[in-house]
């Protein structure tokens, strides 16, 4: 059985489609992410399967129970980290935990072993107000409250906007160790960076899912052999790139401009001489590894 | 069952922790207490008159002398042209003009009738009011005397028809007796359901009810679980102003306390309600102050705190009995003025059962955990 299923999952607000008919298959035990930008849909995606909100359309199990029928059921047995923080900012951090675990009809002791790795971190500041906390150290306060009767499917609505690279790589670090525990993980996130930590990934744009693969294989479906440019002025680069007849795609990708050809065996080298020839200098062209957000930007252009 | 006590034990931490809320708890009720019965007063007094004198009798001279004596007026023009006397009201330093004729004393005594000429400055319209009653008093005392001077030897007095009164409930007319138990009235009504309205609406803008609403927490448990702490405190407010009330206006309430609490007990439950009622329609604090603000304004000055609902036209008086601060001022003055008891208030106690019902139940309605 899946952990999660939406087969035509459908969501309007005031007749505009912020859900398109999403169908999404989530193995137990998977990590699997929810990758695009802002308003592609993905809150409206976790509010459903947390039966907080009513799909207008299609259907959705989580572990096998309908999000609609169900839903006292799935309040049991999910754990939900909403993108904004709201854990009771007048309590402390063990008196959160310990709310959250009573309204379960749980102990924090009973599933103590589950949160040990994050709680260590938050113990020194256990009689601190929750809303006293630093931004780092709510997001991990909020995992934990997400934790505590061991939920069978934790959802986490963009659990790394707005927190400090560090704290980011701890999240994820602490994602691995909870993925070890056999807890199905679906995380959403605009951070394009972030898609290769996950076992799978859904591209999402504007409610519709653009690909669901591993991220690997996403990578690998990338249709042509990706170069990087760069020379002495980026923004006549990008000009002449855009330009050219050869040039399939091209974007501007950090320092560098990313680059596809139409023809996949094209003389780099004669490209360069076409290219100094309209004034630009230092130019270097070289292949680069095709990354998550090169894919995003692929699938946006070939459904353009 | 044990969801209610987690519940309850997480909210009053929060309330205990909340200093304002405290603050507002304790020190409000007490405060309003003894400031408002104070200057809010019914009791007029230093009403400003300007006397034209046209006459200057010796009977004038008594019947001036009789009205500021009388300690409610306050003599601040002695004039004798009606023009000077009138721009004294166009200046707002004098409420009323007395106007004595010329030939005052003569004609009274020649003729046993004379009339006297009173204007009235009515934009104040109580002070207005109120003050020309008093003045018809004092002329007709000094009338009383007048004619004892003119007629005692005749046989017997002219026949007349003498009222005197008796205040039941409030023997003295002490407007503070009265005052008193509707504003605890209204002070019970404003923590019960602002707290309450605010409180919700507040869990909403954190987000917290969120993560509330994913929980097996159940709808009634968390209704149950906001309306019993700011009953709890209502009860705190209420008794704190009967304290008040008893040693700071020595009222002991006529009737049976148990039956007061218990008429609060459901009071309470209608208000909290209500409270609730107006938090499921807000998303943020603001909507729901104002919104609450809104109906306790109307509450408050259409109970009959400060005018009587009975003198409302007939469409105030039906939309009255549809404001639950109605009863409860009613039965306040009632039971601890009058002494009533269970089978005098039993038919409004029904009708706020009935409110409490209502309320509550379509605030549990309109609370939905899923939109």
């Amino acid at each position: 059985m899946e952990a999660v299923r939406t087969t035509h999952l459908k969501k309007t607000y005031h007749g505009k489609t912020a859900v398109d008919e999403v169908s999404l298959t989530i193995e137990q035990g998977e990590l699997f992410g929810l990758i695009g930008p802002d308003g592609a849909g993905k809150t409206s995606i976790f509010r459903m399967l947390t039966t907080l909100l009513l799909p207008d359309g299609g259907a959705a199990a989580v572990d096998g129970l309908d999000v609609v029928k169900d839903y006292r059921q799935i309040r049991k047995r999910v754990g939900y980290m909403p993108g904004k923080f709201s854990l009771y900012p007048d309590l402390s951090v063990e008196e959160n935990l310990n709310f959250f675990a009573t309204v379960f009809n749980t102990t924090v002791a009973a599933n103590y072993t589950l949160i040990k790795d994050i709680y260590v971190q938050l113990e020194p500041f256990k009689k601190r107000r929750a809303g006293k906390l630093s931004g780092g150290m709510k997001q991990k306060l909020a995992l934990c409250c997400a934790l505590i009767h061991k939920p069978t499917v934790l959802f986490l609505d963009e659990p790394t906007t707005g927190v400090d690279p560090v704290s980011r790589k701890e999240f994820w670090e602490m994602l691995q160790q909870l993925k070890a525990q056999h807890i199905t993980i679906l995380v959403s996130t605009p951070y394009m960076d972030e898609a290769s930590l996950c076992d799978k990934v859904a591209l999402i744009q504007q409610g519709k899912i653009l690909s669901v693969d591993t991220p690997a294989a996403i990578v690998a479906s990338y249709p042509q052999p990706l170069y990087a440019a760069r020379a002495n002025e980026m923004h006549q680069l990008l000009k002449a790139l855009q330009q050219s007849a050869d040039v399939r795609s091209s974007y501007g990708f950090g320092e560098f401009a990313h680059v596809s050809f139409k023809d996949t065996d094209i003389d780099i080298a004669s490209f360069e001489t076409i290219l100094a020839k309209k004034g630009l200098t230092d130019i270097e062209i070289r292949p680069t590894p095709v990354t998550i957000e090169d894919c995003f930007i692929e699938r946006l252009n070939s459904q353009a | 069952m044990r969801t209610i006590l987690f519940l309850l034990e997480k909210e009053f931490r929060q309330i205990f922790r909340n200093r304002s809320i405290m603050l507002l708890v304790l020190v409000m009720p007490v405060i309003q207490l003894l400031l408002l019965p104070l200057a809010a007063n019914y009791e007029v007094r230093n009403v400003n008159i300007a006397i034209i004198d046209n006459d200057h009798s010796s009977y004038s001279r008594k019947l001036i002398t009789g009205i500021t004596a009388s300690g409610y007026f306050r003599l601040t023009g002695y004039l004798f042209s009606y023009k000077g006397a009138m721009s004294l009201i166009e200046k707002d330093q004098a409420d009323l003009l007395l106007e004595i004729p010329r030939g005052f004393e003569r004609n009274l005594v020649r003729e046993g009738r004379q009339q006297l000429f009173v204007a009235v400055n009515a934009i104040n319209g109580t002070k207005a009011n109120l003050g020309g009653v008093y003045l018809g008093t004092v002329i007709k005392a000094a009338n009383d005397d007048i004619r004892l001077d003119l007629a005692p030897q005749q046989a017997g007095a002219p026949p007349a028809i003498d009222t005197v009164t008796a205040n039941w409930y409030n023997p003295l007319l002490n407007y503070r007796v009265y005052m008193v138990p509707g504003i605890l009235a209204i002070l019970v009504t404003m923590i019960g359901g602002f707290l309450t309205a605010l409180n919700i609406v507040k869990e909403k803008e954190a987000g917290t009810i969120e993560q509330i609403n994913v929980t097996p927490i159940k709808k009634h448990h968390f209704i149950l679980g906001k309306l019993i702490p700011f009953w709890v405190l209502g009860n705190v407010v209420f008794t704190l102003g009967l304290i008040v009330s008893r040693l700071i206006y020595g009222i002991v309430p006529q009737g049976s306390i148990l039956l007061l609490y218990g008429f609060i007990w459901i009071y309470l439950l209608a208000v909290l309600g209500f409270g609730l009622l107006v938090s499921t329609f807000c998303d943020t604090q603001q909507q729901a102050m104002f919104i609450m603000f809104f109906f306790i304004m109307i509450f408050v000055l259409m109970g009959g705190l400060f005018t009587s609902t009975d003198s409302m036209p007939e469409w105030a008086q039906v939309a009255s009995r549809f404001n639950p601060v109605t009863y409860l001022i009613e039965v306040m003055r009632m039971v601890i003025l009058k002494g009533s008891g269970l089978k005098d208030i039993a038919g409004r106690m029904g009708v706020l059962t009935l409110f409490a019902i209502v309320l509550n139940g379509l605030a549990i309605f309109n609370y939905r955990k899923t939109s």
